[in-house]
């Protein structure tokens, strides 16, 4: 086990390292500049601007500068806000993504395993047919038209909840439903569909010939192996929310580090999108190691494909 | 004498014992037919009547009518137009390199497929949507990027489909008896390899379709897709989002349409899927 963690673990250095190079170049061969925004920046200021963020070095060097000191931590400093680094930035509007991504997370499992396995239980019953239904309604409906559907019935027509903001948990509760509902019902039926192929095996029928409650073979016996294709899933389901997080963050205008990349990118704010793009890259790397591991602890079998 | 039936008209037989897909093939149907057809016969999407403004839904205007005073039906035809086009060419994009790719490696097999196929590993790990948002920013908002862009995001599971596919059916007695029979290769491939990949790949595009038009809208919203004059149904969306606090409709009315949608591609995938008994793909 502990040789499959280390060898993933090293996988993953040359694929982050293409990333961050991937991008260093990209940025720096687009049109525009962080200072072309700005108009009346004369020669002299705009030399100076450029030599006060080692602009005026080769690209080769600035790379290599970046490099070294991303090795020591340090995403450098933001190009927009002259006063402060990346990594206060970071550290500012993480918490706030953290939080909505977590919320999210927790109301696709949530709502998502009750309803799948229910829907299993309760196969070809009406229940199975609703909960099937809801689960379609839950991915068709984009975030982008629920989102604003939401606030337009329960901010401004019923006034429960603010319509923009983060200030408590009041106001997690429209953008988790927001973000979470899609992948609520992909967990849905994903879990239905594990969970069937499992009562049927072999395995149940024992615990059930010995007696134990209906409740029990479902909680206990079933369950571990139905949740595989769920586990499989949650790799491409943090990816989506991570980036569902972009359009949500713009909807409810919560302050969080999605709406900070895409102004980044929109503004040519060199490190900051190299800081933003290492983050997210960083962390659904790292998650999808997480869900590897997780699945052959699950199913011990997977460590020898 | 009983007639025989083929692999096709079975599948064609329980698809038409599927209500819900073939409602959606026929909703899906109607859409484009409108969408296609609707703009010739409907108000111009961009005449502007600002003394109108935006109205409610009327007998003149069935959807009502933006802040500019264009006819929200227009608009939504024509938006609908633009987003099915991207869906089917990013789709098609998508088709072209991930079956290939797919074929290819599962013919080779060995070492050949083993490097192939880590490198769609390696990609899918990447968080791709992020590329694409920074692709668009940087290289403007071009559509013909946003097909290229999209169908090189989405290849990736078509590629492993394929390849599982082909790699199975390689290894079939009737590729063996067809070789023994001395056939040709070529003759193999076409005639017996790609029928049988056929019915995960027809299924897999059903499903694709919609995951496409679902990113061009999000990159819409995001003011990052489809640019005006040109207008889709991400574009009306976010319009809509903007001022839904007066003008319900607009946001009502293209959000409507652009889920039936989904709905409809979604339930003929599944329909699909059940018909041709495609065992489902366990990524």
């Amino acid at each position: 086990m502990i040789r499959f963690v280390v060898q993933r673990l090293l996988q993953t250095i040359p694929v982050i390292w293409v990333i961050i190079t991937a991008t260093f170049f990209m940025i720096r061969f687009v049109p525009g500049g962080p200072f072309t925004a700005e108009k009346a920046v004369t020669p002299e200021i705009l030399r100076n601007l450029e030599a006060h963020y080692g602009m005026n070095k080769p690209l080769y060097r600035q790379y290599l500068d970046y490099a070294w000191s991303l090795l020591r931590g340090d995403l450098g400093p933001s190009f927009k806000y002259p006063t402060r680094s990346v990594n206060e930035i970071i550290a500012d509007k993480l918490p706030v993504s953290m939080e909505l991504g977590l919320v999210s997370l927790a109301v696709a499992l949530g709502v998502g395993l009750p309803l799948g396995v229910l829907a299993a239980v309760k196969r070809n019953s009406w229940i199975d047919y609703v909960c099937s239904s809801v689960a379609m309604v839950g991915i068709c409906v984009p975030t982008f038209v629920l989102g604003p559907l939401l606030i337009l019935v329960f901010a401004i027509h019923f006034g429960q909840f603010n319509a923009s903001g983060w200030f408590g948990p009041m106001d997690w509760v429209l953008p988790s439903i927001t973000l979470g509902s899609v992948y609520a019902a992909y967990v849905a039926r994903l879990t239905r569909g594990g969970m069937l192929e499992v009562l049927s095996q072999d395995y149940i029928r024992t615990a059930r010939a010995k007696g134990a409650s209906e409740t029990r073979v479902v909680l206990k016996h079933a369950l571990r192996g139905g949740l595989t294709p769920v586990v499989s899933f949650l790799g491409p389901a943090i990816a989506g929310i991570v980036t569902g997080s972009f359009v949500i963050e713009t909807i409810f205008q919560i302050p969080g580090i999605g709406r900070e990349f895409i102004n980044s990118a929109t503004n040519r704010d060199y490190t900051l999108v190299l800081g933003t793009v290492i983050l997210y890259a960083g962390f659904i790397i790292g998650m999808n190691l997480v869900v590897d591991i997780a699945l052959v602890w699950l199913n011990p079998r997977l460590k020898f494909e | 004498m009983e007639r025989g039936h083929s692999p096709w008209s079975d599948a064609w037989h329980r698809l038409r014992k599927n209500r819900m897909a073939l409602a959606g093939a026929i909703l899906l149907a109607v859409l484009a037919l409108a969408c296609a057809a609707g703009p010739v016969f409907s108000q111009s999407y961009e005449e502007q009547n600002l003394d109108l403004g935006a109205v409610p839904p009327s007998a003149a205007h069935w959807l009502g009518t933006d802040t500019l005073g264009r006819d929200l039906l227009a608009r939504t035809l024509y938006g609908g137009r633009i987003s099915i086009m991207v869906g089917l060419v990013a789709t098609f994009v998508a088709l072209a390199i991930g079956v290939t790719y797919g074929a290819i490696a599962g013919f080779l097999g060995g070492k050949t497929d083993a490097v192939m196929m880590r490198i769609v590993d390696i990609l899918y790990a990447l968080p791709f949507a992020i590329f694409v948002i920074l692709l668009m920013v940087f290289f403007g908002r071009n559509i013909f990027l946003l097909f290229f862009a999209i169908g090189a995001v989405e290849w990736l599971t078509m590629a492993r489909i394929v390849r599982g596919q082909v790699m199975s059916i390689k290894r079939m007695e009737f590729i063996e008896a067809a070789r023994a029979l001395g056939l040709g290769r070529r003759r193999i491939i076409f005639r017996h390899v790609i029928p049988n990949v056929l019915g995960p790949v027809i299924v897999y595009t059903t499903l694709t379709i919609p995951a496409v038009m679902l990113l061009e809208a999000f990159l819409s919203f995001l003011g990052l897709g489809v640019q005006a004059p040109m207008s889709s149904w991400g574009v009306l969306i976010k319009d809509g989002s903007e001022k839904m606090e007066e003008f319900w409709w607009l946001l009502v009315f293209p959000g409507a349409l652009f889920s039936m949608t989904l709905f409809s591609l979604n339930f003929l995938g599944d329909g699909l899927r059940d018909a041709l008994d495609v065992r489902a793909s366990r990524d």
